[in-house]
């Protein structure tokens, strides 16, 4: 198993937590709106080609609350100072549901940053058709529910399974919180970010999603590839909004199969 | 003591079984609505208010809900305006208007000081930070709630009282001419009531501010503790809190006799009462509490915000999905009821039985504005004005009497957070707690 590190780094005026793993170029990976898991299989698997960079968004409880930090563009801006600071260089990404709205945000604003750009389940179109499903509108167990379709999926036991801690409780509404702070309304979409990516030219991406998705329905995937029409789409079975742990060998067979050719 | 008269202004003719099968009246859907009922009660319930009036209440309360047949107050103001004109003498109460919900401070400013204006500075403002469901209706970022609370109050006060044109860049809000034609009657500005169920940060904020607070029907117990904090915060503050701080409401139904005000009475939780105003997910949404609170409801197993435990917020939620025993919800709703008149949170009878009652709640809570909630449910015009005129014919001088003999002064009459306290002085106590004890040990 990889080596993993975790520490806090004074960057961009902020104390962010950081996790670092394995070895290869730096692959950024954006946590969804829930919060980092954890060390999963598609981790640990990416590891051996690629120095993880995990960063806890600020307000998810390990790395405070920025006050300024407003939506996710502004998110986005802050992560560009951390990749900036850090030295990281030109880096490949990995965004999760609102992660890869961060990741598309970044790219908008600076294609240049990426060598590749990964969005799973990518929150941040106005989907063409359906809606993005208001886990505002849920308790956190109903939210969880949502946010898989295999539910007898290993990982998702491990990482979601039992009673919930008071810890874990916490955790949850302090992501929930944050979540709701940045992307409250409109909800979880940016109007202007499809022009912008527009913009980001031959920026090599992958749009993942889980075929059984109701949370981030075929019509973000459609709004993505319409303003990136030169994305690749690869569709995971048997998965819904999580397919990193739903799927876990089909997950890890295309982003390998994207990221390292 | 100033005594008030509220209702919270129910739509009475939605099928109860359609509310206990949503598992809150919020969210149940308006195709239930009929224009013609509608119309009829918000109408009558103007009529209440003027008759309240005329049987010699002190003052009338209004309150704000969306989207919800619980309350039909959904634009307040409007209402306010009305009473405005077709009263004489009440103070016209608002608790209040929920400021992070509307968004629009400055508009705000000018709507009041238009009814304070045709009122001739009768109105008496409060504020509330509106319902977790509220910010569903209205779309309002749960997470930004008590900044754009804080914000706006901040606004509006400096609308009534800087001269303008001024320029405002904050926050949230943003006007870049702020110059309201329409400034209250009242100098500098209306009175600001809080309401409240018993959240030490708003507590804390009213004492910080010397603004009455005013606990909805909260139990005795947890009163006394956050009364005794507010008392405490005002010492820091260099003022003595006293009854002209504290206001209570309490829901009250009156008739002729006890068997039928029990049989009315039981519409308290006609659809589940007050605590089925709402289900958790709209209840409680995420960002709308403190990290405190939520530390506090994730840590105690017993713990519980608006009676929402981490169990509940931890459960599925959702309308029920699976056949509802009506009658087994409706035995459990009575058993409910029964205990909160126990616990004297709800009072039901004749004169009689209830003027002791009051008496003792005052005795214990000592405040200085005391409101009766009228029913909630499927009681017609006709007993709801008869509990009324009880109330307003034998309650109401019983215990203007009694208030007088134990010295409770209201707010309008003494200022609240002018009785200085100098450093090092002991404060005086705002509850009896040997009063409360007599109550618990019966």
């Amino acid at each position: 198993m990889a080596q993993i590190s975790e520490s806090v780094v004074d960057v961009a005026d902020a104390q962010l937590t950081l996790i670092r793993a394995g070895s290869g170029k730096p692959l950024l990976i954006l946590h969804d709106e829930l919060g980092y898991t954890g060390w999963m299989r598609w981790n640990e698997a990416l590891s051996k080609n690629h120095e993880l960079v995990i960063p806890l968004q600020p307000g998810f409880g390990a790395s405070p609350r920025q006050d300024w930090i407003m939506s996710y563009r502004d998110l986005g801006g802050f992560y560009q100072r951390v990749i900036r600071e850090l030295n990281l260089g030109k880096v490949n990404v990995i965004g999760f549901s609102a992660g890869a709205y961060i990741a598309a945000e970044m790219a908008a604003a600076n294609p240049d940053i990426f060598n590749k750009m990964v969005l799973v389940a990518p929150l941040g179109l106005k989907p063409l058709q359906g809606e993005i499903m208001d886990m505002f509108a849920f308790t956190i167990k109903t939210h969880l529910i949502h946010t898989v379709w295999n539910t007898e999926a290993p990982e998702f036991a491990e990482i979601y399974g039992g009673g919930m801690s008071p810890e874990q409780f916490e955790l949850f509404e302090d992501a929930r919180s944050e979540s709701t702070r940045l992307g409250w309304e409109p909800y979880m979409y940016n109007p202007s970010l499809g022009h912008l990516l527009k913009g980001i030219g031959q920026l090599p991406t992958q749009l993942v999603w889980g075929v059984k998705d109701d949370f981030s329905p075929r019509g973000c995937i459609d709004a993505y590839k319409q303003a990136i029409p030169g994305a690749q789409i690869a569709e995971i079975a048997e998965a819904g909004h999580r397919p990193e742990i739903e799927n876990a060998d089909a997950f890890i067979a295309a982003v390998k199969g994207f990221l390292d050719t | 003591m100033k005594i008030a008269y509220f209702t919270e202004r129910p739509y009475r003719w939605v099928d109860e079984e359609a509310v206990l099968k949503n598992k809150a009246f919020f969210a149940v859907s308006n195709e239930n609505f009929d224009r013609e009922k509608a119309s009829a009660d918000y109408n009558h319930y103007l009529d209440e208010a003027v008759y309240a009036e005329e049987l010699g209440f002190d003052a009338v309360c209004l309150n704000e809900h969306h989207g919800n047949p619980f309350c039909m107050g959904s634009v307040m103001n409007v209402e306010a305006a009305i009473l405005a004109r077709i009263t004489k003498k009440v103070n016209i109460v608002l608790i209040g208007n929920p400021l992070p919900v509307i968004k629009h401070p400055l508009r705000m400013a000018e709507e009041l000081a238009e009814i304070d204006l045709i009122s001739k500075g009768r109105l008496v403002t409060g504020w509330v930070r509106g319902a977790g469901s509220e910010q569903f209706f209205n779309n309002a970022n749960p997470a930004y709630n008590r900044e754009m609370f804080n914000e706006a109050h901040d606004f509006i006060i400096q609308a009534w009282t800087r001269p303008g044109p001024w320029r405002y860049e904050g926050k949230h809000f943003h006007y870049r001419h702020v110059n309201p034609w329409a400034l209250p009657y009242q100098k500098p500005y209306p009175q600001m009531w809080i309401p409240g169920t018993l959240s030490p940060e708003t507590v804390e904020w009213c004492a910080d501010h010397a603004y009455p607070y005013i606990g909805l029907g909260t139990s005795l117990g947890p009163t006394c503790d956050l009364w005794d904090f507010y008392a405490d915060e005002a010492q820091k503050h260099g003022y003595q809190a006293g009854s002209e701080n504290f206001g209570y409401l309490i829901p009250t139904f009156l008739a002729d006799s006890e068997a039928k005000a029990q049989e009315l009475g039981s519409n308290f939780v006609y659809g589940g009462g007050q605590g089925a105003f709402s289900r958790p997910e709209h209840t409680l949404p995420s960002g709308y509490n403190s990290k405190d609170a939520i530390r506090n409801l994730s840590k105690q197993p017993g713990g519980s915000w608006l009676g929402i435990t981490r169990d509940k917020l931890g459960a599925a939620g959702g309308a029920a999905t699976e056949a509802v025993d009506y009658d087994e919800v409706r035995k459990k709703l009575r058993a409910g009821l029964d205990k909160a008149q126990r616990n004297m949170q709800i009072l039901i009878g004749t004169p009689d039985t209830v003027i002791p009652k009051v008496k003792k709640i005052i005795e214990v809570i000592r405040p200085g504005v005391f409101s009766f909630f009228a029913v909630q449910g499927q009681v017609n015009n006709e007993d709801r004005m008869r509990s009324l005129q009880l109330l307003g014919e034998n309650v109401v001088p019983a215990i203007r009497e009694h208030a007088k003999s134990l010295g409770l002064v209201d707010p309008i009459t003494q200022n609240p957070g002018l009785n200085k306290l100098t450093n090092g002085t002991a404060r005086d106590p705002v509850v009896d707690r040997a009063a409360l004890q007599a109550i618990l040990d019966a």
